[in-house]
C-alpha cells in the first residue's frame, strides 16, 4: 500500500491556492457526463451533494434514514469554529490552524489543517447566506463564544442546536438540487458493498431498508460521508444507526484505515443509569464555560451536594490547571473525571459521575442569563434525569463521542482506492489524536462545500475512465457477496431462538470489552487481553445470534446484526492500533507512557506518524503502514494546560 | 429523583407492510425502570419478543436526543405521549404508573402511509421543503457573514421557527391532516431573515402548493399541532404563512 499524501509544494499559506491552480478542471458543459455517488447526508455528505450538483455533476445521494435531514450531524450542540476574528481578540487563520494541530497533539498533517482553517471563514458566510439563524449581538452582528480549550472567542452558534441549523442549511441546499433533478436522492438505503472495476471505485450495492431489495449503482467517483465508528462501544453519544459498515467495506476492498484507536471520549455526558441503557447523551461542553467541576474531597461522601460545604469540595480542574481551569481540552477533562471516580470520589448512585455546578454563575449573572445560554440543555438534562441544574449541580461522566480515526485520505481527500473519497468524520484527516470542540462541524462543511468539488474535478480531469454501468460483472458479483453475507447472518436463526442470544447482547459485550481495555487509558496487558477475548465474542455472534424474520422485508434486527458483524471485525484493528501505539497521545493515556506528574507523555521519536492498516484477507493479520508526519511550520510541544 | 419499577400493559399497532391491514396486539411488561426512556422500554419489549421467537415491533428512531425527528408514535391518543414539548425518545417512564395501559399507534395521516408497525413514510414533508424551503444560493460567493446586520430579536424569532425537527407530530394530531405548522415554520424563518427576502413570494406560493398536492389538509384552528409540537413551535407561524401566501397570490 502506497501512502502518498500529495501535499502541494510551497509555503503553508499558499499550498491550497497553488494546488487549486495546478489542479485539472472539468469544463462546466462536461460535468453532467460525470456521475458521483455520495453516501451519507450529514454535514459533509449533504454539503458535498449540493455543491457538486450546483457545479453540474450528476449526483446520486444515499442515506439510511427516512430523510436526509436526520443524519447525526443534527445532534451537534455547541457550535462551529471560524477564524473570523470578529471579536478582535487576536484570532487568525494561523491561530486556528495552530490550535487545531496542537489540540490534535501533533498527529495530523499541517497542510490539511491549515486548509481547514483557511476555508473556515467561507463556511460562516455560506451558512448565513442560506438563512442559518446564528446567534446575534444586539447590534445585529454575529455572536461568538469561547469553546473547549480555546483562548479566543471564535465559535459561532445557534442556541444549543448549531448542528441542527447547519445541517438544515445543507439539507435545504440539497433539497434545492433534488428539486432541480441534479441530485437523485435515495432514502432508507444502506450501502452494503463498494464495487471496484480495475482497482478503481465505480459504484456501490445498497439494500433497501423497507423491501430488503439489493440494487447496484455505478458512478465515476464514490464519496463516503458515513460518519464515525463510536458505536463500536455500544454506548456512545452517536445515533443508533451510526455504523462503520461503509468504511469497513471499503477497507476490505483495499482502502487503508488510519488511526482507528483515536477515539474521543467526551467529558460532559449524562452518566449511565442502567443495563437497559441504549445510548448516552452529551451535554454540550459549552456548559464548562460557566459550570464548575467538582467532587467531594472525602472519598465515599454520599451527602447531597448542597450539604457539602465549600471547603470540603475539590474543584480539581481549577486547582490542577489554573490557567485553563474548567475549560481544559476534552481528553484532560475526561481523564481527570475518571481519575477522581477511580479514587472513590465519584458521585451519584453509580459513583461514576462528577458534579458540574452552576450555582456561582447563577449568583454572578442571574438565572435569566444562564437560562438564555443553556436553557435547552438544562431542559434536556432535567427530562432525562428528573433533576433541575438550577437547583442542584448536574452530574456528568465521560462517554465515547467522536472518532478521529477513519479512512486514510491524501490531501485530495481520496482514499488508497482511486476514485473513492472520504469526507467528514469518516476520514482521519484533520483532528490528529484529539478533536477540539466546535471543529467537527467546521471539518464536515469544509470538506463538503469547499474542498471536495476542487479535488474531484482534479481527479476526473486527470484520470481516463472507461464507461462502466451496472451490467459490468463486478456488480452482480458484489450483489452476490452481499446476498451470501445476509444468508449467513440469517442461517443461524432457523429453528427458532432456543439457546440463542440477541444482537444487542453481543454488541453490549463487545462494547464493554472496548471500554474496559481500549478506552480513555490503555495498557499493553489490557489490550492483549482484549485481542485474545475478541475472537470468542465473534464466534458467539456467528454461532448463537438469533435474528427473527427474513432478508426480504423491513427487518431492523437484521440491519443491526449486519452492522455489528462489521464492528466485530473492525474492533480488531482498533485494538491492534492501540497496542502498536506505545505512547500517550491526544485523547488517550497509555499507562506505560506518563510524565512524573502522571500526565500523558507523547513520544515523537517513535510515533510521529499516521498508522494505516491494510486488510490482508479473512483471518489474516492486517499490515501496519506508516505515513510519517513532518512539521515544517510548528514545533511539536508537549501539551501543558497548567 | 427516585427510581421505581412499574408494570405495563401495551396495545401496539402491528402491521406487516404497507399493503397489509393492521391490528392492535397486547403485550405485558414487568419491572420497567422509571428512569428508562419510552424507546428503551420498547427495546426491552423487543428483546423479550425476540427471545420468544416473535417478531419485534418496528419503530423509527435514531439520535434519541430529541433532535433528529425520526422517532414518534401516538401514545394514548397523543403524538409523542403526554409530556409537553417532548419527543418520544425523551419521554421517560417516570411519567407513567404501574398498571397503566398504553395504546401505541403510528403517526396516522393521509399523507403518511404506514410502512410497518409504527413506521410511516413522511417523505411528503421533504417534498414541501424541496418546493422552496431554501435560499437559492450556490456554494461560494456569499458575502461576509456580518455584511447584513440582523437584529438579535429577529434572529431569535427565526431560530424559534427553525427549531422544527420535521417529525410530523403536527400532521398526525391535526383532525384535517394539515402540515401547516411544519410549512409555516420554514416560511416564517426565511421571511424573517434578510437572506430570505428575494424569493419570499415564490417560496410561499410553491410551498403551499406542494403542501396541497401532497394531500395535506387545511387549518381550522384546532391548535392540536401546537399542543403536541415537541419543539413548541407556535401557530403564529401558520398566521405568518397565510399572510405570506395571500400577499404573494393577491399582490403578486
Amino acid at each position: 500500500m502506497e501512502l502518498k499524501s500529495n501535499v502541494p509544494a510551497g509555503p503553508l499559506a499558499d499550498k491550497w491556492d497553488n494546488h487549486r491552480f495546478s489542479s485539472k478542471l472539468v469544463n462546466p458543459a462536461n460535468r453532467r457526463k460525470y456521475k458521483a455517488i455520495v453516501v451519507g447526508t450529514g454535514l459533509a455528505g449533504a454539503s458535498a451533494s449540493a455543491t457538486l450538483a450546483e457545479q453540474g455533476y450528476d449526483v446520486s445521494t444515499f442515506c439510511i434514514q427516512d430523510s436526509p435531514r436526520r443524519a447525526h450531524s443534527i445532534a451537534a450542540q455547541g457550535g462551529i469554529n471560524a477564524a473570523k476574528n470578529y471579536q478582535n481578540d487576536g484570532d487568525s487563520i494561523y491561530r486556528l490552524f495552530y490550535d487545531t494541530i496542537k489540540g490534535g497533539d501533533f498527529r495530523s498533517r499541517e497542510a490539511n489543517v491549515y486548509r481547514l482553517a483557511q476555508v473556515s471563514n467561507n463556511i460562516i458566510d455560506q451558512c448565513v447566506a442560506q438563512g442559518v439563524p446564528f446567534a446575534r449581538e444586539y447590534g445585529g452582528t454575529l455572536a461568538n463564544r469561547s469553546f473547549g480549550g480555546a483562548q479566543v472567542s471564535r465559535t459561532f452558534y445557534a442556541r444549543g442546536q448549531t448542528g441542527q441549523q447547519l445541517l438544515l442549511g445543507a439539507y435545504s441546499a440539497l433539497s434545492r438540487q433534488i428539486k432541480a433533478a441534479k441530485v437523485t436522492m435515495h432514502t432508507r438505503q444502506e450501502m452494503m458493498e463498494l464495487v471496484l472495476v480495475d482497482g478503481t471505485a465505480r459504484g456501490i450495492v445498497t439494500r433497501d431498508i423497507i423491501s430488503g431489495k439489493l440494487t447496484s449503482h455505478s458512478a465515476d467517483v464514490v464519496i463516503l460521508a458515513t460518519g464515525g465508528y463510536g458505536n463500536a462501544y455500544f454506548l456512545s453519544t452517536n445515533a443508533m444507526a451510526s455504523n462503520v459498515t461503509a468504511a469497513w467495506r471499503a477497507h476490505k476492498k483495499g482502502a487503508g484505515f488510519a488511526n482507528p484507536c483515536f477515539v474521543q471520549i467526551h467529558p460532559t455526558c449524562i452518566p449511565v443509569h442502567g443495563s437497559y441503557q441504549s445510548k448516552l447523551t452529551l451535554m454540550s461542553e459549552s456548559l464548562r464555560n460557566d459550570g464548575r467541576v467538582w467532587v467531594p474531597k472525602k472519598p465515599g461522601d454520599t451527602r447531597k451536594p448542597a450539604s457539602i460545604p465549600e471547603e470540603e469540595r475539590d474543584y480539581y480542574l481549577e486547582n490542577k490547571y489554573p490557567s485553563f481551569g474548567n475549560l481544559v481540552p476534552r481528553d484532560v477533562a475526561s481523564r481527570n473525571a475518571k481519575e477522581q471516580c477511580d479514587a472513590g470520589k465519584g458521585v451519584g448512585s453509580t459513583q461514576l459521575a462528577v458534579y458540574l455546578d452552576f450555582a456561582e454563575a447563577i449568583r454572578r449573572d442571574g438565572e435569566a442569563t444562564i437560562l438564555k445560554k443553556y436553557g435547552n440543555l438544562f431542559q434536556m438534562y432535567e427530562k432525562i434525569t428528573d433533576s433541575n441544574p438550577l437547583d442542584e449541580p448536574m452530574m456528568i461522566y465521560p462517554a465515547v463521542h467522536y472518532t478521529m480515526g477513519g479512512l486514510w485520505v491524501d490531501y485530495n481527500l481520496m482514499t488508497t482506492i482511486p476514485g473513492l473519497f472520504a469526507i467528514g468524520e469518516c476520514n482521519f484527516s484533520d483532528h490528529g489524536a484529539n478533536r477540539l470542540g466546535a471543529s467537527a462541524l467546521m471539518q464536515g462543511l469544509a470538506d463538503g462545500y469547499f474542498i471536495i468539488g476542487n479535488t474531484i474535478a482534479n481527479y476526473l480531469g486527470s484520470t481516463p475512465l472507461d464507461a462502466v454501468d451496472t451490467e459490468h460483472p463486478q456488480f452482480p458479483q458484489a450483489e452476490k457477496q452481499v446476498q451470501d453475507r445476509i444468508a449467513k447472518l440469517l442461517k443461524n436463526s432457523e429453528g427458532g431462538p432456543e439457546g440463542k442470544i440477541t444482537v444487542d447482547d453481543i454488541h453490549k459485550e463487545l462494547g464493554l470489552l472496548l471500554w474496559d481495555h481500549c478506552g480513555m487509558s490503555r495498557d499493553k496487558e489490557g489490550l492483549e487481553k482484549a485481542l485474545t477475548e475478541l475472537p470468542a465474542i465473534q464466534e458467539k455472534f456467528w454461532k448463537h445470534v438469533y435474528i427473527p424474520g427474513s432478508g426480504e422485508e423491513l427487518n431492523q434486527s437484521l440491519e443491526r446484526a449486519g452492522r455489528l458483524a462489521d464492528f466485530l471485525e473492525f474492533a480488531e484493528i482498533m485494538i491492534r492500533d492501540a497496542l502498536a501505539r506505545e505512547e500517550s497521545c491526544g485523547c488517550h493515556l497509555r499507562e506505560e507512557s506518563q510524565t512524573e506528574e502522571n500526565e500523558a507523555k507523547r513520544d515523537d521519536n517513535n510515533y510521529s506518524h499516521v498508522a494505516v492498516w491494510e486488510y490482508q484477507g479473512e483471518s489474516k493479520e492486517p499490515t501496519l503502514h506508516k505515513e510519517e508526519l513532518s512539521f515544517e511550520n510548528v514545533t511539536p510541544s508537549q501539551r501543558s494546560y497548567k | 429523583m427516585t427510581t421505581k419499577s412499574i408494570d405495563l400493559s401495551l396495545e401496539i399497532w402491528r402491521q406487516k407492510d404497507s399493503k397489509a391491514t393492521g391490528d392492535f396486539e397486547t403485550y405485558t411488561l414487568q419491572n420497567i425502570s422509571t428512569d428508562m426512556s419510552f424507546l428503551e422500554m420498547l427495546d426491552v419489549l423487543n428483546e423479550n419478543l425476540t427471545r420468544e421467537g416473535r417478531d419485534p415491533v418496528a419503530f423509527d428512531h435514531d439520535c434519541r436526543e430529541g433532535i433528529c425527528g425520526m422517532c414518534g408514535a401516538v401514545v394514548n391518543g397523543i403524538a409523542h405521549g403526554p409530556e409537553p414539548e417532548t419527543t418520544l425518545c425523551q419521554l421517560h417512564m417516570r411519567h407513567f404508573n404501574s398498571g397503566d395501559t398504553l395504546v401505541i399507534e403510528p403517526f396516522r395521516s393521509r399523507a403518511f402511509p404506514i410502512m410497518k408497525d409504527l413506521i410511516t413514510d413522511r417523505s411528503a414533508l421533504d417534498r414541501i421543503i424541496q418546493a422552496g424551503g431554501y435560499v437559492s444560493v450556490n456554494t461560494g460567493g456569499a458575502p461576509d457573514g456580518n455584511a447584513i446586520p440582523i437584529p438579535s430579536t429577529t434572529a431569535e424569532l427565526a431560530m424559534d421557527a427553525a427549531s422544527c425537527i420535521g417529525c410530523g407530530a403536527c400532521v398526525a394530531s391535526c383532525p384535517n391532516g394539515a402540515a401547516m405548522l411544519f410549512t409555516g415554520a420554514k416560511i416564517s424563518q426565511l421571511s424573517l431573515l434578510s437572506q430570505g427576502q428575494p424569493e419570499r413570494k415564490e417560496r410561499a406560493m410553491a410551498m403551499v402548493t406542494a403542501m396541497d398536492k401532497e394531500g395535506f389538509g387545511n387549518c381550522t384552528n384546532e391548535r392540536e399541532c401546537e399542543a403536541v409540537c415537541p419543539k413548541g413551535i407556535s401557530i403564529r407561524n401558520i398566521a405568518i404563512m397565510n399572510r405570506e401566501y395571500v400577499k404573494a397570490s393577491v399582490l403578486g
